[in-house]
């Protein structure tokens, strides 16, 4: 039940960083960004996006959320696709938006929107046809696929087909793969307890598939996994996806592109 | 008299109590374990999308149509010699099964598993009333012994492990302990089989109400349902409003979904179906049969176009089995009759949402039930709309769920009015996401239950708006021709 292919490969993308990637994981949205121009598109950043709205979304503030949407709808405005390095705030736009507006004014323009957002990594596999050349050292990786991603996205094998074009890095799958990670927004903190036994199932079920490091394309399950793996000392970092293939195609440890500092 | 044994507000403290307690952990995730894999190699060769859609369609189709087929169903049966009550609330469908009972003069009555008995405590009622129930399915009878309430809706003890069935069993009747699963069945047996032969009534639920044919299917395994069915003078069924289809071929597809999802088997032992009390001819079967039909708050949710989905379920727990918070905590946390993730969008409107503050919220929306629910019910959808309820949280559409609002609290709003000035203002997020930037050393260190098993992740040092914003200024000033 995949997302339609454009008819001819778009050569420009509107870039929709999410709030988490924004804020707290830029590397990953930079790495997104240049794996695309690589692909030679060209990537359009509006500095008048914010948050999807999910936040408020999902708590049952749909007030709030709507009025958010709707400035998306305006920083965004254009045809040509919208890409976001999450699956979850990509299943936001796609999925929950229309229903959000089902019946007002907005309707038509929302689904317009709605239509033209990809999942990035879903974009680079299938629309860009992206062919990776490994350039790292061996090592362990294990790919956890966000619920939103797999569920609402239908994405369940696009991050390990992305992983498994990486000649030296060996894909282990960690045990009850496709249960949630416990991060659940909210969620989290609201029901800490019951989400703590949760990521702690996640995170050892991680390190016992041999993994060295863990991947993911959303950022909540990140800070969620990898803040248990770090506090807990179980030497199990996790990355980003796309900061993971873009390191994975430049020299092993080089970080993406230092803006600013370049002449 | 209340619906509730355990006190909703305890949900936090159940959770609790179940995740410190490493029993119940382990007899949950074993069996659930269990129940994940035998559905799915009961399915293994089946198409099963068009399955679930077929299944889905027939629910919708029936419930389209259900006053209508409510009273085709009431008027075949009746013609069949089946008397057909209708019960508004859970106490009146318990006083019309008390008052059918003294009219027999009945002493003493025989279950089967019925799900909506438990909704409405039927045997506390009865008893009360100097009547006997006596539980007849073995994993509601240990249930019964233990004085407990079922923690799973298909198999109502699945938090006891066999050490303590057996213990149970030997306190309570005498049963010599044992590890042996079958001598352990074949004792409980024993003493049930007894209790068939002298009970007045018997009850049971329904699984399916055909409206075309006035009958009543009963799907089960261990063969008391066809007993409680057939061997007691008397037999009264009882059932939420819900239930009911149009036709007899639409038993099949959904019987094929209910099995497979419940327990991964092809077929149960035993299908049931009743559609009269015994005629002259034969040699077996009660002398009287009754169907009471309990709304208990469904009509209510029959009003709402996208309420509505709720009441497709067919009850085959296979949402609770696949869900990564039920596993964890088990089905009595919940406190309510109907546990997991069914329960979450079932309980508000059978006790309104003051009762159940928690619930909605008690779940990461991942969709590992609507994945697998043989219907096709969109739970994390109906997850969101009970939270948006439950703060009154869309001026657009109007809540309509008993309760509602009853989490609209002014510290709530103003977090999330604040969210919306900043998010909703892009000059006001980029200024915040600044902010936070530099602030980023000052970050506190702990975070409610976050920190408790997580570091919390730090701000970047430049956001991505800034990194973009240089970074498209360099390309500019790159591209610009040279003076
Ligand atoms: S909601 Fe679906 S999966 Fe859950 S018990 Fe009902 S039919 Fe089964």
């Amino acid at each position: 039940m995949s997302q339609a292919l454009p008819p001819t490969p778009p050569t420009q993308v509107i870039f929709y960083a999410t709030c988490l990637v924004d804020l707290y994981f830029p590397d990953a949205g930079l790495a997104g960004i240049q794996l695309l121009e690589r692909q030679g598109i060209q990537v359009i950043f509006p500095q008048n996006q914010t948050c999807c709205g999910q936040p408020a979304y999902s708590s049952g503030f749909n007030d709030q959320a709507r009025e958010v949407v709707l400035a998306q709808l305006e920083a965004l405005a254009g045809d040509c696709p919208i890409v976001l390095p999450s699956g979850s705030c990509a299943a936001m736009m796609k999925h929950h938006y229309p229903e959000l507006f089902a019946g007002t004014p907005q309707a038509q323009a929302i689904q317009a929107l709605a239509d033209r957002v990809w999942e990035l990594s879903d974009f680079l596999l299938r629309v860009c046809q992206i062919q990776l050349q490994d350039q790292g050292q061996p090592i362990k990786v294990a790919m956890h696929t966000s619920c939103s991603a797999r569920r609402e996205m239908g994405l369940a094998e696009t991050g390990p087909q992305l992983l498994d074009q990486l000649s030296q890095v060996e894909r282990v799958e960690q045990a009850r793969a496709s249960e949630c990670c416990g991060f659940g927004g909210r969620f989290s903190l609201r029901h800490a307890d019951i989400s703590a036994a949760m990521v702690a199932d996640k995170a050892q079920a991680l390190k016992a598939a041999g993994a060295e490091r863990f991947v993911t394309t959303d950022c909540g399950c990140m800070m969620n996994i990898a803040g248990y793996t770090e506090k807990q000392g179980l030497g199990l970092p996790g990355q980003h996806l796309l900061s993971f293939l873009w390191e994975r195609l430049n020299a092993e440890g080089q970080a993406p592109e230092e803006v600013g500092g370049r002449s | 008299m209340s619906l509730q044994t355990i006190p909703l507000h305890s949900f936090d403290a159940g959770a609790q109590a179940a995740l410190n307690n490493p029993q119940v952990r382990r007899n949950f995730r074993q069996a659930m374990d269990g129940l994940m894999s035998k559905r799915a190699a009961a399915f293994a060769d089946w198409e099963l999308e068009p399955l679930r859609e077929l299944g889905a369609a027939i629910r919708l189709r029936a419930l389209a149509r259900l006053p209508e087929l409510l009273e085709q169903l009431e008027a075949n049966l009746q013609k069949q010699g089946v008397q057909v009550h209708w019960a508004q609330t859970g106490e009146e469908a318990c006083q019309i099964i008390r008052d059918i009972c003294q009219a027999r003069g009945a002493k003493s009555v025989i279950k089967g598993k019925s799900m909506v008995s438990e909704e409405m405590e039927l045997n506390h009622f009865l008893e009360a009333a100097g009547i006997e129930a006596l539980e007849s399915d073995l994993g509601e009878y240990i249930v019964q012994l233990a004085e407990e309430t079922p923690s799973h809706i298909i198999m109502p003890a699945i938090h006891k492990n066999t050490d303590e069935i057996s213990q149970l069993l030997h306190e309570k009747t005498g049963t010599e302990p044992s590890h042996d699963v079958d001598y352990l069945t074949a004792s409980a047996r024993q003493q049930l089989r007894e209790k068939f032969m002298t009970a007045d009534v018997g009850i049971s639920g329904v699984n399916f109400a055909v409206a075309e044919t006035g009958t009543l299917c009963l799907v089960e395994n261990e063969g008391n349902g066809r007993l409680t069915t057939s061997v007691p003078a008397c037999h009264i069924a009882v059932t939420g409003i819900e239930k009911v289809i149009e036709k007899l071929e639409d038993v099949t597809p959904l019987l094929a979904l209910l099995t497979r999802s419940a327990t991964g088997q092809h077929i149960t032992t035993y299908f049931n179906m009743v559609s009269a009390p015994r005629q002259a001819d034969e040699k077996d079967g009660p002398e009287a049969v009754h169907l009471v039909l309990v709304d208990s708050g469904r009509s209510a949710i029959y009003q709402d176009e996208a309420l509505l989905d709720t009441l497709r379920c067919i009850r085959c727990g296979a949402c609770m089995n696949h869900c990564p918070v039920y596993t964890r905590i088990g089905g009595h946390a919940y406190g309510t009759t109907y546990p997991g993730p069914i329960g979450k969008i079932l309980m508000p409107h059978l006790l309104g949402l003051e009762a159940t503050q928690d619930l909605p919220s008690a779940s990461t929306l991942c969709g590992a039930c609507a994945e697998v629910c043989p219907v096709k019910i969109p739970i994390p959808r109906l997850l969101q709309r009970l939270r948006k309820e439950a703060v009154d949280g869309d001026s657009l559409r109007p809540s309509r769920v008993r309760g509602h609002g009853v989490k609209r609290h002014w510290r709530e709003r103003l977090i999330w009015s604040v969210w919306r000035q900043i998010h909703a203002r892009p000059r006001a997020y980029r200024w915040a996401g600044n902010l936070l930037t530099r602030l980023r050393g000052l970050m506190p260190k702990q975070l409610g239950g976050w920190t408790r098993v997580r570091t919390l992740p730090k701000p970047a040092a430049r956001t991505l708006h800034q990194l973009m914003q240089t970074r498209d200024a360099q390309t500019k000033t790159a591209q610009e021709p040279r003076a």
